[in-house]
């Protein structure tokens, strides 16, 4: 335990340090956030205002960023620098460190998701949400299922230049079709059909029914397993294939 | 107890054998370096000594325990430099030094491992603003922070100008000072002669030699006295040069006979080594 919260104090500092995460994972749902929210902001979208909507969607983008895809980077280029084969050689358990790291991570999103309600509440006057303890369940569910997804994918991954590139390829063309950005209901339906697959779209509907609905968790039945279950998949090729060391030559 | 004892150590890659059966033991307190060319098998088995890989066979005991069955409690024990020097690049050198330190139940004070490492002047510099040298001595402090009994060094001055070698040669050797035991593999021989206590010559997964520096070199006994006759080079060996010399020069006297570029030498450590290591490649 005393080597968890010393290697999550550590985690969290370079976490700050890093501007790549600081600017991609951190600040840039929250750009988003102000510049679409002022462009359709005051529209109606699906029967909510478009800024409320657009807040559902950001914190969804928000999870798959920093939980997915800057997780997933942040661990290739730690296997693939060697750094991960060197805390291997310390006595830090395997388990702290990795419970640190996530740690880290969820910490980020937290302050993610407080940035853009408070963002929400100064520029477009969203109030503050109800059902905060459905919505911190649905939160929490989605950050671990994107957190399992992104250390399952860096199996896929063979070299740390090729970090940044598999990982944009998959979550910003996810984010944009399961709806982060605008409503897909205009979609055309080869879309639709792929985002019925994905499990942002399930995370978005889960997000967007508990803030937006006033709807409580224990009915998102559907959503929260097709989250959970993309969350264990994760977690199931990462406990297969998840390796310390960087791949030779 | 020695701090490493190896048996009949192997390892194969698919059907490639890295290590075939190799033995050697290293005493408490020494400095003993696993020489050879590279592809020779030297990382192989620092690495199952260092607990990284499983072996086929043999009996592998470090600081009396298998490394396959390591546990926190050994990792406590060892200090490990590895080849690549993976740091975070966005810390200081203390920032880097005190996360390590965390680590460890009974860490060696941070500002004592500066020291040890001379970073004293870099000690509030990002990582990433380490010229290579530096990069490596930090890599050194990494290995030394939790205060070790033994300590693994990969290759610790591959890529190293002249300078920084002979500046890493001097904070090992304050290593040897402070009664750690240190395994080092090397692709050169100078380093061998300059740190180690004793030394295996690795080749093709084997060790074809394994002494002190002076026994290896002694291990070739022939002196050579090389000169020139009639425009042909003329090489004898002999384990008595001092006779056979005497013999060659009275004729060449008598003869009124000069021996064109005479020469008188042993081999050095190097041409023992190359000898070694060549005949086993072919």
């Amino acid at each position: 335990m005393r080597l968890f919260w010393h290697e999550l104090k550590g985690e969290l500092l370079l976490y700050v340090r890093s501007r790549e995460l600081a600017f991609f994972t951190f600040l840039l749902p929250m750009i988003f956030f102000v510049l679409l929210g002022s462009t359709y902001g005051d529209d109606t979208v699906d029967g909510v205002k478009g800024s409320k909507f657009l807040l559902a969607g950001m914190i969804g983008y928000g999870a798959i960023s920093i939980a997915f895809a800057g997780l997933a980077i942040v661990l290739v280029i730690r296997r693939e620098s060697g750094i991960l084969k060197r805390l291997r050689a310390t006595p830090l358990p395997a388990g702290a460190y990795v419970a640190a790291v996530l740690g880290a991570f969820l910490t980020a999103f937290a302050v993610e998701v407080l940035g853009l309600i408070v963002l929400g509440r100064v520029l477009f006057d969203i109030p503050f949400p109800d059902r905060i303890g459905s919505l911190l369940l649905a939160l929490l569910l989605g950050a671990l299922a994107f957190c399992g997804l992104g250390i399952g994918v860096t199996a896929l991954i063979k070299s740390a230049e090729g970090a940044s590139a598999v990982v944009n390829a998959i979550y910003l063309p996810a984010a944009f079709i399961a709806g982060a950005f605008f409503s897909p209901r205009h979609f055309p339906s080869v879309l639709r059909a792929l985002a019925d697959v994905l499990p942002l779209t399930y995370f978005l509907r889960l997000i967007r029914n508990v803030m937006l609905h006033g709807h409580v968790i224990w009915s998102q039945g559907t959503n929260v397993a097709v989250v959970a279950a993309w969350g264990l998949l994760g977690v199931i090729i990462a406990l297969r294939a998840f390796r310390w060391e960087p791949h030779e030559g | 107890m020695s701090a490493i004892a190896v048996r009949d150590l192997r390892k194969s890659y698919g059907s490639v054998e890295a290590v075939r059966g190799i033995a050697f033991h290293v005493e408490r307190g020494e400095v003993f370096g696993l020489l050879g060319p590279n592809g020779a098998g030297k990382t192989t088995t620092v690495e199952i000594l260092e607990g990284y890989r499983k072996r086929d066979g043999g009996v592998v005991e470090v600081l009396g325990v298998d490394p396959a069955n390591a546990r926190g409690e050994w990792r406590e024990q060892i200090g490990v430099v590895l080849q690549s020097s993976a740091m975070y690049d966005t810390l200081t050198v203390t920032e880097m030094l005190r996360l390590f330190a965390g680590y460890y139940r009974e860490p060696r004070p941070v500002d004592e491992v500066v020291e040890l490492a001379g970073l004293q002047e870099k000690r509030d510099e990002r990582v990433r603003r380490l010229s290579g040298g530096q990069r490596r001595r930090l890599d050194l402090a990494l290995a030394l922070i939790g205060d070790p009994e033994l300590i693994f060094l990969d290759e610790p001055t591959t890529g190293f100008d002249p300078r920084a070698r002979r500046n890493a040669w001097e904070t090992i050797r304050s290593l040897r000072g402070l009664g750690k035991t240190i395994l080092l593999t090397t692709h050169y021989l100078d380093e061998a002669e300059q740190l180690a206590d004793r030394v295996a010559v690795l080749a093709q997964g084997r060790i074809v030699a394994s002494g002190t520096p002076a026994e290896l070199t002694g291990a070739v006994p022939a002196t050579e006295i090389r000169y020139r006759e009639n425009g042909r080079e003329i090489v004898l060996e002999t384990d008595e040069p001092t006779r056979v010399l005497h013999d060659l020069t009275t004729r060449a006297l008598a003869e009124s006979r000069e021996l064109e570029g005479l020469q008188v030498r042993r081999p050095s450590l190097e041409e023992v080594y190359l000898s070694l290591t060549e005949e086993e490649s072919e």
